[in-house]
Formats: structure tokens, sequence, C-alpha cells
């Protein structure tokens, strides 16, 4: 006995550290959202591409269609975080094991590396086919990096809040359409802008919203994730 | 309640006043036709669709300290409220925007917006259907409240600030003073404290309703 409680308790870093090393073994044992997530990127990809071949899409386009594959890929493997949990009946040991604070931060930063092995491999596949021109390349790289915090950030909460719903799949689409949207749009614009060129005030505004979004969506749902998780 | 009596009788004396007015006082804005007059109606169905999901919002943080039904229940009813004003902004608007723009829907920022913060309670309804136990589904709903609430400043005052617009600006508000001046001003703000206070009476209707259809539900269980 003594020497158990001699044990040292893990500190919060060990903890979250732990959490997301726990989830990305399982994800590369099973494959739940990432083999899913890539190959609906790869169809929707493979689409575009034939339907748009010898035609010459203004940058808009180009920015528009970059952020709705990113959204439609993401909303199929954003919510597996906390639904597997709920799945394999392991979510009340996890209960048992971390501070909800952890568990909300692990699963962001799960939902974090699942989007950018989805925009690493998805956004050079992108520029390959479809060859879009790139006038500012690292404000882009920027905006790509922000724009998938933000849907991250603003996905875990809802993940959460499906996971013990009735119905899953098309419940999570819904609850994280509008929270994602203001979002997205703003990414679009300033993405349009990283292409094509244009006002460099508008790019400067809309990273400035890129970054306070998803930090005031973040700083409320990490108030509010307790209500969420243990209830 | 004869002091709600006497409120009730005053709301309608006002909404006659109100809709008399509209018609045959002058024309609210220069170089705008009649069709302008639906500013009246307009623009406080959007302020009070706005009051509506305030009330939600303060309702569900309520909640969520006080962990009553009742709380919860007023949100569920601020929200459907809300919902319907929202859709009468967006219907009065789209007429305006037929006769000023010659289409009923032109993606204008505001009209996208509008949509938006209806889908945001759309989902609200969506959430409070898909979750079983009472306590639960009352809890996420006010979770959710108040998460979308954040949705609301930026689509409401943000993304329309960095987009153009056809939407008039400077009618109501210019260089942080109100610019309407003398009957219009009356008129509107008339209707403004007119359309208030049907939503505070709808609101109470609604969420007494809500009260004996539960325990209607709790009879029949027995």
């Amino acid at each position: 006995m003594k020497s158990r409680s001699q044990k040292k308790e893990l500190t919060w870093s060990a903890k979250l550290a732990a959490l997301v090393v726990k989830d990305l073994r399982v994800e590369l044992r099973t494959r739940y959202s990432l083999n899913v997530l890539i190959m609906f990127a790869l169809v929707t990809l493979f689409a575009l591409g034939v339907t748009f071949t010898g035609q010459i899409l203004t940058f808009r386009i180009h920015a528009a269609l970059i952020w709705i594959m990113i959204y439609f890929s993401g909303l199929q493997g954003l919510s597996g975080g906390f639904v597997k949990e709920e799945e394999a009946r392991t979510a009340m040991a996890l209960r048992l094991y971390a501070p909800s604070s952890v568990i909300f931060f692990g699963k962001l930063v799960f939902s974090l590396l699942i989007l950018t092995i989805l925009v690493v491999f998805l956004f050079p596949l992108y520029y390959i086919l479809m060859n879009p021109e790139i006038k500012r390349f690292w404000i882009m790289l920027l905006v790509l990096i922000l724009g998938i915090f933000g849907l991250s950030a603003t996905s875990t909460i809802t993940a959460a809040m499906v996971s013990k719903a009735n119905v899953k799949g098309a419940l999570f689409a819904v609850l994280s359409f509008p929270l994602m949207l203001p979002l997205l749009l703003i990414a679009i614009s300033a993405t349009s802008v990283c292409l094509g060129g244009g006002d460099g005030q508008t790019l400067w505004d809309s990273l400035k919203i890129l970054i306070a979004y998803p930090v005031i969506v973040t700083a409320v749902s990490f108030l509010l994730f307790d209500y969420v998780w243990n209830n | 309640m004869r002091n709600l009596d006497i409120v009730k009788i005053f709301l309608g004396i006002l909404f006659c006043g109100v809709i008399v007015l509209s018609f045959v006082t002058e024309k609210p804005v220069r170089g705008f036709g009649d069709e302008f007059r639906i500013f009246y109606y307009h623009v406080p169905c959007a302020i009070v669709s706005f009051i509506a999901f305030l009330v939600n919002l303060i309702y569900s943080v309520k909640y969520l300290r006080s962990r009553n039904y009742l709380d919860d229940m007023k949100a569920a009813s601020a929200a459907e409220i809300g919902i319907v004003f929202g859709v009468l902004a967006t219907l009065t608007g789209a007429i305006f925007a037929k006769i000023t723009w010659g289409t009923y829907w032109n993606w204008d920022i505001r009209q996208t917006s509008i949509v938006v913060l209806l889908a945001v309670y759309g989902a609200y309804f969506a959430l409070r259907t898909a979750v079983e136990p009472e306590e639960r589904r009352s809890a996420f709903s006010a979770v959710y409240a108040i998460l979308a609430f954040i949705a609301v400043p930026t689509f409401g005052i943000i993304v329309p600030r960095l987009y153009d617009s056809l939407h008039p600006k400077d009618t109501l508000m210019s260089g942080g003073k109100i610019a309407l001046g003398g009957t219009v001003a009356v008129v509107f703000f008339g209707s403004l404290l007119a359309f208030t206070l049907l939503f505070f009476w709808l609101f109470n209707l609604r969420w007494r309703t809500g009260l004996l259809e539960r325990s209607r539900m709790e009879r029949s269980y027995e």
C-alpha cells in the first residue's frame, strides 16, 4: 500500500499528453476518423477536378472550394473524439482518470492534429490538381492554421454534446454549422485575398477575427464544458 | 391582474395609433418612396428578435445556476418567439428588397446573417428534440444557447461591417446619435415600444401554457 501512495500523481500537462497519445494510438489502430476523412476529401477533390477540367477559376472560387472541402471533410471526423468514447463505453473511465479541463483540451488538440493531417494531405493535392495561383504563400499558411484551429475549437463542445444525443452524425452538422460559419466566411475572404491579391486592410481585419473568434469560443466552451461532460 | 389588463388595453390603442400614423405621416426618409414606411415594422421586428434572444440567454444562464425547469421553459419560449420575429423581419426585409432592388433575395450580408441567426436557434430546437433525459436536455440547450450568443454579435455587428451592404445605413443612427427627427421618431419609438410589449405578453403566455402542458403530461403518467 505504501509504495502505491508514494507513486507520484501525473501533472496536468502530463495527463493531457497521455490523453492525446492514447487517442492517437487508438486512431492508428482503428482508423476511426482518419480513413473516412481522407477518403471523403479525395472523393470531393476528384469530383471537383473532373467537373472543372479546362475551366479557369477565379481566386474567390478557389478560396471557397478549399474551405468547403476542409469544412465538410472535417465534419466527418471531428465528432469522433467523443463519440468513440461513448460507443466503447470508456467515457466513465476517462471521467475518473482526469479533470474535465484535461479532457477538453486533450480532445481539442486531438481534433487539431486530425485536421492538420487532413490539410497537409489535401492542400498540396489541391494545388497539383486545381493549380491555383498563390500570391501570398506564408499568410495563406497562417490563415489555414488559424482556420483549422478555429474549426477544432468550435467543434469540441458540440462533439461532446452530440456524443450523448440520440442522433449523432446529422445533429453534429446542424449544431456546428452556425458556430463555424462566421469563421468560414472570414477564412474564405482572407484566403481569396492571399490567392488573388487585394486590399491588405481587409486581410488584416480578417486575421484579427480569425484569432479572436476561436479564442472567445474556446474560453466560453471551456467554462461551460463541465455542464456537458458531467451530465 | 388589473394592471396587466390596463397594459393590454394600452397596447391595443398603441398598435392602432402606430398603424394609422405610420401611413398618414410624412415619409420617413427623403430619397425613398412610400415603401420605406415598412421601416416602422421591419426594424422593430429585428430589434425585438434580438431582445428575445437576449432573454433566452439570460434564462439559460439562470438555468445553469438554479437547475429549475421553469427557467429552461422560459428560455425555450423566448427562443421560439425570437424565431417568429426573426422570420417577420426577414419577410418584411425581402418585400422591401423586391421593391427597391428588384429581387426578394440577393445574399446581401444582412440577409445572410439573419438567416444564420435563425439557423442557430433552429439548431437549438433540433438539440432539444435529440437529447433524452430532461435535466440533460435542459443543461445542453442552455450551454448551446450561451455559445450561440457568441454568433449573434459576430453576425449582427462585426461581419456586416466587413462586407459592402445594400442595406440602408445611417437612417437610425449616425455618428453615435439617433438620426430620426420629429414625427418619424415618435412613430418609430411608439412602434418599437408596442412590439416590445407584445413580445413580453407573448412570452408570458407561452411559458404559462408550457407549464400547463407539463402538468397535464405529469397527470397522464400517474
